[in-house]
Formats: structure tokens, C-alpha cells, sequence
């Protein structure tokens, strides 16, 4: 078979769109970490912040495979969703869709067009600003900044409430996502329970997380 | 029962096509689904009016021909149900049922609710099978053990009606299930395992020449399954199709 065959086929696409997932999660998994010690020790927080911000590896190396992951996992997103659309050039009169699906599985491109603008805002809040302090502006380094930064953002109730939205959507699209990342690299096994019991619990406490951190730096700025 | 139909009339595959409203009466609810048309094709003759087309063949639901989309779901509300075995007493009197094709691209309509599945027939043929000398000294297949788990897994797989359902039924009218279903039902097999790379690569090529769409795992097709062919097969023929690349 031919490679190129091989990157048209829908399973291939599939299980990239599943591994790029996967990825994203993991790295939802460590910010989700790093940002809770906010709410409990702004030191902890300003040492984390520090590493991440002027490691090499994570900022020449992660970093980039980050920006990657993001931009394939939503322009794959939106190759899929075309396709699929195109698959049904007329669709159903009546089509009971709750009746065999969630919500969250049948919605995941508006979920993830929520979780598209979200990330824009975030980079316009956080990372844009930290590019530019660093490498435009090449200030130089303060290890005790990040809380104080972190705090200003989630001042705005606009802000704020924007982020809490954003994390509900964020919720149902991991709700769906993360069991179906591993069904989509053939793990469909005696196991299968157990981690879509563990990606319930994920796709609930993570995003719910996110949203004590806003809420938590709104109201005691 | 009184009932008012909402059925999809189409002249042929050119004609544009649009719902149209009827009402019958006087249906029993012990009659199946398919008798019901049959009593309303009756009536439409009758009148001087043109019968609605639609596939049917066994009525015993195990030949894969009939389909519908009832009231949004394939096959209707039941469940485990081919059209031929839903019964109307799973609808009340005076309700309204909506009835329409099978939606797909790769399923063209060629009139009324008969659609044209043989985007199947070309799935199966690119490798949905296995190839065995019949010259006279053909191995008896029992001689060959077989694991218990893997033979039933295999046997599930292969009560695979091919109607077409999963299709209807995925928001993407992707076709994952029925082509998992018939790699499954083969590469859990030792007799399959011979042409078992080809045979996914082939297959899984065909069905996305055919223009089915992707799998986004939403599982509306197991659901809406009248055999209940499980998802498990998606999985394990990704894991074929993954392996069989990895070796191409």
C-alpha cells in the first residue's frame, strides 16, 4: 500500500486526531496541576512557573510540539467534520439522535470551536504577553511575577465568566474525547470500563479545577 | 389505528424528492411494520395513486433488505429489530410516523425508500472473504482448533445482516461497523489469517472510496444494530488496519 494512501485513509486520520487528543490531555493533565498550587502556595506556583517559562526543553522543544498538536488536532477537526458533512448531502427530516448518542459525542466540532476561541483569548491573555516580555522586550527574570499576573487576569468578571464557560465545554468535549481516543487506536478490552470510568472522572474534575482556580483568584483578588 | 404517515416520495433517483402526508386506517397493532405499508400500498392502489417502493425480502429479519428510517431511528423505536420484525404496536393510535430512506451518500436513493446498498456488495468484494481450493481435497474447516472466545467473538461478528443501519444511523454515515464486522468475523479465524493484511487494507480502502464518512465513535451504530454487532470489532479492525500498514 502506498504511504500516501495510507495518510488518506479515514482510519489513519482517525487514529491521528486519537493521538494528538492524547497528547492534549496529558498536557491538561500538568497545567491542571501546576495551576491548583496557585490556589494553595503562590511560591510553589512562581517556582513552577519560573521552570516552565525558562526551561529549555520545555520551551524550544514541548512548546513547539504543543503549538503543533493544537493547530493538526483542529484543522483534522474540521477536515473530519467537512468529509462527514459531505458523506450526507440530505439529511433526515426527523432524526432522533438522543435516542442512540450524547450530546457530547454528536457535538464535538462546537465544542470544540468553544475550545478554539477559548484558546485565542488565553493566548492573547497569557501566552502572547509572556513571548513579549521575554523575547521582544527581554526583560529580565522575575521569579515572583507569575502569581501576581495569574491574580490581575481573573480580576475581570467578564474574564472570568468566559473561562467558566469555556471549561464546561471543555468538560463535554473530554467526556466524549477521552474514551474515544483509545477506542480509536483499537483499545476496546477488558479495560475498556475501567478508563471510561477514569475519563469520566477526568473530563469532570479537570475542567471543574479550572474553574475553582478562576473563581478562587475572582473572588479573593 | 388511525395513524398519519409522513413518507418520502422520490420518483427516481434524478427527481428531487419531498415528505408527503397521508392517512391510513383500520391498522391492527400485530401487524408488522412492512404489513402496515402493505395495507397502505393497498389503499394507495385502490385510489388510483402510485404505491410507495420499498426493500423487503425474508420478513424474518435475517436477511439484511429491508430498512426505513422510522421516526428518526433505523429500523424504527425497537430494538434488536430489522423493519420486517417491528411490530405496530410499539405505536400508539393517532400518532404521526415519519418514514424516509436511508440517508447516505454512499446509499443513492432510487426511489421512494429503496436505496441502492451495493457500495456494500464492493466492500466485500475488495476482501470480505477467504480463498479456499474446492478442488476435492479441501480441508474440513473443524478439523482446525479454534479458541472458544475467539470462535463465538467470530461468530458474533459474522451475524452481520449487512442492512445498512449503522450507516443510517452514524451522524457521519460512516460504514465502520458493518466493514469491522465482516474483517472481524475473518482475521479471529486461522483460515482468515491468511489474506488478513490484504484484506483490511482493501477493504477499509474501499469504503472510503465509496464515500462513507469517519468514525467519530459516537456508538449510535451498536445501538441502532438489529444483530448488536459490538464496537469492539471497530477497534480490533483498527488495530488490523494499524498492523497491516506498519507490514505494507
Amino acid at each position: 500500500m502506498a504511504k500516501s494512501a495510507l495518510l488518506k485513509s479515514s482510519i489513519a486520520k482517525k487514529v491521528a486526531m486519537a493521538l494528538s487528543g492524547i497528547f492534549l490531555m496529558l498536557f491538561l493533565a500538568q497545567h491542571f496541576f501546576i495551576n491548583m498550587t496557585s490556589v494553595f502556595s503562590s511560591n510553589t506556583f512562581n517556582s513552577i512557573s519560573h521552570f516552565m517559562g525558562n526551561n529549555p526543553l520545555v520551551q524550544f522543544v514541548i512548546q513547539p510540539i504543543l503549538i503543533v498538536g493544537v493547530i493538526f488536532h483542529f484543522i483534522m477537526g474540521f477536515v473530519l467534520e467537512i468529509q462527514n458533512r459531505n458523506a450526507r448531502p440530505i439529511s433526515y427530516a426527523k432524526n432522533n439522535g438522543a435516542a442512540n448518542s450524547s450530546w457530547a459525542s454528536r457535538n464535538m466540532i462546537y465544542s470544540g470551536v468553544v475550545i478554539l476561541a477559548f484558546l485565542g483569548l488565553h493566548s492573547y491573555d497569557f501566552w502572547v504577553p509572556e513571548m513579549v516580555y521575554k523575547y521582544v522586550e527581554v526583560n529580565p527574570l522575575d521569579e515572583t511575577r507569575y502569581f501576581h499576573e495569574l491574580v490581575a487576569k481573573f480580576e475581570s468578571p467578564v474574564r472570568t465568566a468566559l473561562y467558566c464557560l469555556s471549561f464546561v465545554l471543555l468538560s463535554l468535549h473530554l467526556r466524549h474525547g477521552f474514551s474515544s481516543s483509545f477506542q480509536s487506536v483499537g483499545q476496546n478490552n477488558k479495560y475498556t470500563k475501567g478508563m471510561k470510568g477514569f475519563g469520566l472522572w477526568f473530563s469532570v474534575i479537570v475542567p471543574l479545577g479550572f474553574v475553582v482556580i478562576a473563581l478562587f483568584h475572582h473572588f479573593n483578588h | 389505528m388511525k395513524l398519519t404517515l409522513k413518507i418520502w416520495r422520490q420518483k427516481n433517483a434524478q427527481d428531487k424528492g419531498a415528505m408527503v402526508d397521508y392517512k391510513i386506517d383500520g391498522i391492527e397493532p400485530d401487524m408488522s411494520f412492512l404489513e402496515m405499508l402493505d395495507v397502505f400500498n393497498e389503499q394507495q392502489i385502490n385510489a388510483g395513486e402510485e404505491p410507495v417502493a420499498f426493500d423487503h425480502d425474508c420478513r424474518e429479519g435475517i436477511c439484511g433488505m429491508c430498512s426505513l428510517f422510522i421516526n428518526g431511528e433505523a429500523h424504527g423505536p425497537d430494538r434488536g429489530v430489522t423493519t420486517c420484525q417491528l411490530h405496530m404496536r410499539m405505536f400508539n393510535d393517532g400518532d404521526t410516523i415519519t418514514i424516509e430512506p436511508f440517508r447516505a451518500a454512499a446509499f443513492p436513493v432510487v426511489k421512494d425508500l429503496v436505496v441502492d446498498r451495493s457500495s456494500f456488495d464492493r466492500i466485500q468484494h475488495a476482501g470480505g472473504f477467504i480463498s479456499v481450493n474446492t478442488s476435492g481435497n479441501t480441508i474440513d474447516a473443524n478439523t482446525i482448533p479454534v479458541n472458544k472466545k475467539d470462535a463465538d467473538d467470530a461468530f458474533d461478528a459474522a451475524t452481520c445482516i449487512g442492512c445498512g443501519a449503522c450507516v443510517a444511523s452514524c451522524k457521519n454515515s460512516s460504514a465502520m461497523l458493518f466493514v469491522a464486522a465482516k474483517v472481524s468475523q475473518y482475521a479471529l479465524l486461522p483460515q482468515g489469517r491468511i489474506e488478513a493484511t490484504d484484506r483490511v487494507l482493501n477493504m477499509v480502502n474501499q469504503m472510503d472510496h465509496e464515500g462513507f464518512g469517519n468514525c467519530t465513535n459516537t456508538g449510535a451504530c451498536e445501538v441502532e444494530c438489529p444483530k448488536g454487532i459490538s464496537l469492539e470489532n471497530i477497534a480490533r479492525m483498527n488495530r488490523e488496519y494499524l498492523s497491516a500498514s506498519l507490514k505494507g
